[in-house]
């Protein structure tokens, strides 16, 4: 297990250091148009090929990766430490806090936040620029995919509410906030980190689709759910495979970080 | 004896094969799909292309516009006469016809029709288009076959506007379940389907006698995803596809001859406009931009229209001139051409009008960076695309675009009711050749006059031309007369580029091998405008052998 | 006694569950129909871009919604309606509420439910046999093949099963097994590394038998409670997934009524997915109940 945490690291520092270096590496800026090369197959010039417009999509990659790998990271942390603070917290003050919040919780996640999301654009500026854009989409993303977790969190909190270790912790005189964080958190790891880890690649699609609401990543800037979303006009794969390109460096750097996450998780 | 039998058996056998042979359709079902679920199955209130598509096949009319000649040519009416001041119509109906319910078709009927049609609580845009002005309309029952109907005010090319009405019964108890076309509604599954069968009581017959249609049934799917549509179509499982993406037409194009049709530039356009709207919450610098005929004719320039119909429509469009396609082979005003791509000329009319280009971006003469967005409509790929490609031409003159794209609902509000935005692009599916259809686009009160509706008065010298020139085009009798109104309009859009013509794209279609007689046009519904007179040979179109 | 005592004291339970779901979903139905309304485009319909409707059906257009405007007039008549069985027509479809929830919710019902089974079938057999066998090589695949499925846009996953012919469910059970496997490793893993297990398992108790005595009950609750938040999970999937396979079923008249801004559908749909995400909910907590109770009782049975 060594050796794949090993390939792990290198594997995400190579992807990082590339994003970084997009500058130096892509072959061209990622909003130039070669538009006497649109959707072209990979060649010397265009690594993955272009995109309909003739962008080249190796740049694009390169460019996008920055922008999930450091965001979506950032917004699965949020929505996780909000899945800690309501599940978690919730759970270990049991009794009618705990009845509240998962009220509160399943109701969050039957509620249709589309058209808070509508809102949301409707309120920002139409100029608003392609960063802010970003960042606050991935801040809504973190704010909105907390409540799945909360849920879970909240049965685990509870059932470590009465378990000994916690009732002898009590009786050494550790109470509150402390008696949370030192010895209930530590112990929901298990789930925090299930919820940071599908929270990534859940949010950078979901970036993508939002999108369609005018909020995500505007153009030309590419992201990787932009990227992922050429995938949804393919009938066949066989015919321009180069397409799963982002597809598959996504799958390869979220092994990676699950590979990295934590050693207990992955050895029995 | 026994041969003297035979003889007789054999000549028995003959006649019944010849018989049955006179009397057998081609039979079988065409299958293709519905890009939403139909609204409505009352012809009157129909306006969505679903309920269009049904409506075309089950809806009887009086008169119907070839889709290919572009000319109109009788249907339920033998003939008709317009009044020489264009404020009535006389039709002389066919004798014989009943509805699919056995019912008899009569001038009663027309009737009925007409004054449901016209009844102001429908608020259908049918009869819509036949309000030319304040007044009821009035029809009178000349004879069992002959019904005259008559306007409060002219209407000008009135006789083509019959191609929309479907002619209901006036007695039958099945309501609009009795009709007088092809095909009728057999089945609808809710978000899945559409069946229809053939009408056993439709009128038309071929020129051997037979009773049209010759298919037995058509099964519209209800499928919005156009990547599932192509793939069922590869698969065998749909016959046609009546609007195909340009995407997918050389794909097709390159494994399958034959398939995939062009049938060269469709009504279509897509285009963009600037907010001139007084009270719009833009800043006042901006919409001194967008009021300056010389600014919205530099961005006009500045945009390669060649690459867009190549580029975003793989060849399979063409830049656009203005209102009207040159499909439009009479209203098309052959003088003006399109806009060619000239950034250079572009930015001198810019400099002209003070703008400065310092460090690779524009400036306005205030000192204000050009800087705008464009709104468009989420889930259009080739408008998404094309607003892409625009923001990249147009950062060459140091011009900055956002693209922002939007939800339906969110645009509409934005451009019609908020006016809450700077740019917009968006496409207009004309289905209608004549260009009163466009009366509520090009008069400055009107709802869709796009860059600035419902002005009280006109608030410009060429829109005030424009409500001048589009009214005597409707009142005029002489289609020459309104050929001369109309191609001056289409003359001061292209002087002051309210609207910026982008592309026609082409009226693209695939057609199954399995499916004879099929002749794609450009007008709506592309494929299936003869549906009467469609069969199926059973060939497939793909190497495995879908089952019928 | 002890029996008595229990079932008293989950009568109660239940009830409480039962008076706060039917309070969360009248309450789910307000904010829904709130956000609806707020929304941008409420008012608007695409039919005002028809240039053949003159202002006068343009304006009908507009005060066919009128009477939605105040969200608090609109909910309490919906309310009254809904105690007689009218729920209401869909302004994008002109059909009755209740006819098309009852056409429609039985695909989703299948189709959800069907790939709910797999999802956990699919998720639960790689998370145990990761636990059982612990081979790296195993360990990695499991992460690898459930990291793919969750990378892969829904859409794509739906568009897939057209293209291979495959039954939708299959679709949902991908989107969804990613998300039960990680938990359930983890909760498993957790459970796992007790210093109570290492010690079973060092004095020779059959790997079977710790999963089945010490593990489950371990790591139970939990997923139990995952169980009734995963039906949210399919029920969100099965949007894409009844689209794009033509499957008419609520996800499918969700999506429609969201573009189209249709507040009476809006609404009922939420009220039905409210409700049924708290049943699930409720339902998980009520049976973690009983399961402490009986796992008390049988390791204390002096005390319960």
């Amino acid at each position: 297990m060594n050796l794949a945490r090993k390939l792990a690291c290198i594997v995400t520092l190579v992807v990082c250091a590339m994003s970084l270096a997009a500058n130096w590496l892509a072959p061209a800026g990622y909003a130039t148009q070669f538009r006497e090369a649109p959707s072209a197959a990979p060649s010397r010039q265009h690594w993955l090929g272009t995109d309909e417009v003739g962008r080249d999509r190796f740049a694009r990659v390169l460019y996008g990766t920055r922008i999930s790998l450091l965001l979506a990271p950032a917004a699965a942390l949020v929505s996780t430490a909000l899945a800690a603070l309501v599940g978690g917290l919730a759970g270990y003050l049991g009794g009618i806090w705990l009845r509240v919040a998962r009220g509160f919780t399943d109701l969050f996640l039957s509620l249709p936040w589309l058209f808070l999301l509508i809102t949301v654009r409707a309120l920002l500026p139409l100029n608003v620029s392609p960063t802010v854009s970003v960042l606050i989409t991935f801040l809504i993303l973190g704010l909105l995919g907390w409540a799945a977790s909360a849920r879970v969190l909240s049965t685990s909190a509870d059932a470590l509410r009465n378990s000994d270790f916690i009732l002898q912790a009590r009786a050494s005189g550790l109470h509150g906030a402390r008696l949370f964080l030192v010895h209930v958190l530590p112990n929901l790891k298990p789930v925090l980190y299930a919820q940071f880890w599908i929270s990534i690649p859940v949010f950078i699609l979901s970036e993508a689709n939002l999108g369609i609401l005018g909020l995500g990543v505007a153009e030309p800037l590419p992201s990787w759910g932009s990227l992922l979303r050429e995938l949804e006009g393919m009938i066949s794969f066989r015919e321009e495979p180069w397409r799963l390109v982002p597809l598959l460096l996504l799958i390869v750097v979220m092994t990676s970080f699950q590979l990295l996450l934590s050693n207990e998780e992955v050895t029995a | 004896m026994i041969a003297r039998r035979f003889r007789i058996l054999v000549g028995f056998a003959l006649f019944f094969s010849l018989a049955l042979g006179c009397f057998a359709q081609s039979g079988g079902e065409l299958r293709f799909c519905l890009r939403s679920e139909p609204k409505t199955f009352d012809p009157l209130l129909v306006d969505d292309d679903a309920s269009l598509s049904i409506r075309y096949l089950t809806g009887g009319v009086l008169a119907r516009v070839n889709r290919h000649t572009q000319e109109i040519e009788p249907e339920l009416a033998e003939s008709w006469k317009v009044s020489k001041d264009g404020k009535q119509i006389t039709f002389k109906l066919r004798r014989g016809v009943t509805f699919s319910d056995g019912s008899s078709f009569s001038a009663e009927d027309v009737a009925f029709t007409m004054q449901r049609l016209m009844d102001p609580a429908l608020h259908s845009s049918t009869g819509d288009a036949f309000r030319s002005d304040k007044g009821t309309v009035s029809t009178k029952i000349i004879a069992p076959d002959q019904v005259a109907i008559i306007f409060p005010a002219p209407i000008a090319g009135l006789d083509r506007l019959f191609d929309q009405v479907a002619i209901m019964s006036a007695h039958s108890p099945k309501k609009e379940g009795a009709v007088l076309g092809p095909f009728m509604v057999a089945e609808y599954k809710a978000g899945s389907s559409v069946l229809l069968r053939r009408n056993p009581n439709y009128w038309k017959k071929d020129s051997q006698g037979r009773r049209l249609p010759y298919l037995d049934s058509i099964r519209l799917d209800i499928q919005s995803n156009r990547d599932v549509e192509m793939l069922r179509f590869r698969r065998g499982e749909l016959d046609l596809i009546n609007v195909l993406d340009s995407d997918y037409f050389d794909r097709l194009a390159s494994t399958s001859a034959g398939l995939a049709h062009d049938a060269g530039a469709s009504l279509d356009s897509d285009f963009l406009w600037f907010n001139q709207v007084a009270s719009a919450p833009i800043p006042e610098y901006k919409r001194a931009w967008f009021h300056s005929a010389n600014f919205r004719r530099a961005i006009s320039q500045a945009i390669n229209r060649d690459d867009l119909a190549r580029v975003v429509f793989n060849g399979h469009a063409q830049p656009a001139v203005g209102p009207v396609s040159p499909a439009n082979k009479f209203w098309f005003d052959s003088k003006l051409k399109a806009e060619a791509y000239r950034p250079d000329a572009a930015l001198q009319r810019l400099q002209a009008e003070g703008f400065r280009l310092q460090n690779g971006a524009l400036f306005d003469k205030g000192g204000n960076a050009v800087e705008f967005s464009i709104v468009t409509n989420a889930g259009s790929k080739p408008r998404e695309r094309m607003a892409v490609m625009v923001q990249e031409d147009l950062g060459k003159l140091g011009i900055k675009v956002n693209v922002v794209t939007l939800d339906f609902p969110s645009l509409i509000e934005r451009i019609s009711q908020k006016f809450n935005y700077e740019a917009a692009m968006l496409g207009f599916r004309n289905v209608d050749l004549d260009p009163n259809g466009q009366m509520n686009i090009w008069l400055s009160s009107a709802e869709d006059h796009a860059w600035n509706p419902q002005q009280k008065s006109p608030e410009t010298t060429w829109e005030a031309e424009i409500d001048q020139l589009m009214r005597a085009q409707a009142s005029a009798a002489d289609p020459k007369k309104r050929k001369e109104s109309f191609d001056r309009v289409q003359e001061i859009v292209a002087e002051q580029a309210p609207i910026i013509y982008l592309v026609n794209q082409n009226a693209l279609s695939a057609v199954s091998t399995a499916v004879a007689g099929a002749n794609p046009g450009i007008l709506s519904p592309q494929t299936f405008w003869n549906a009467e007179r469609l069969t199926l040979n059973g060939n497939q179109n793909s190497p495995s052998q879908a089952s019928r | 006694m002890r029996s008595t005592s229990l079932s008293k004291t989950l009568f109660w339970k239940i009830l409480r569950q039962l008076s706060s779901i039917a309070a969360l979903v009248l309450l789910g139905g307000l904010l829904s129909a709130t956000l609806v309304r707020m929304a941008p485009g409420f008012d608007a319909d695409e039919r005002e871009l028809d240039p053949s409707l003159n202002a006068e059906s343009v304006r009908a257009l507009h005060q066919a919604r009128a009477g939605e405007h105040n969200i608090l007039g609109f909910y309490v008549g919906y309310l009254r309606g809904a105690m007689h069985g009218d729920l209401g027509t869909s302004h994008a479809l002109g059909q009755p509420v209740q006819s098309l929830l009852r056409e429609r919710w039985p695909v989703t019902v299948r189709v959800a439910g069907i790939g709910l089974l797999l999802a956990w079938l699919m998720g639960m057999t790689l998370a145990f046999t990761a636990c059982l066998w612990r081979f790296p090589a195993y360990e990695i695949l499991g992460i690898t093949l459930s990291g793919a499925f969750l990378c892969i846009p829904a859409a794509v996953l739906a568009l897939l099963s057209v293209i291979l012919n495959a039954p939708g469910y299959l679709a949902i059970a991908l989107i969804v097994f990613p998300k039960i496997y990680r938990y359930s490793r983890n909760l498993l893993a957790k459970a796992y590394s007790m210093p109570h297990i290492t010690a079973a398992r060092a004095r020779g108790v059959s790997e079977t038998r710790v999963l089945a005595w010490h593990v489950v009950p371990l790591a139970g609750p939990q997923m139990i409670a995952l169980a009734g938040v995963t039906i949210s999970i399919a029920l969100g999937a099965s949007i894409p997934v009844e689209s794009l396979c033509g499957l008419p079923g609520i996800g499918q008249l969700a999506w429609q009524a969201a573009l189209s801004r249709d507040l009476p559908l809006l609404v009922n749909l939420t009220v039905l997915v409210t409700l049924v995400t708290l049943m699930a909910n409720s339902a998980a907590d009520v049976m973690n109940f009983v399961t402490n109770h009986v796992t008390n009782y049988a390791l204390n049975p002096r005390e319960v």
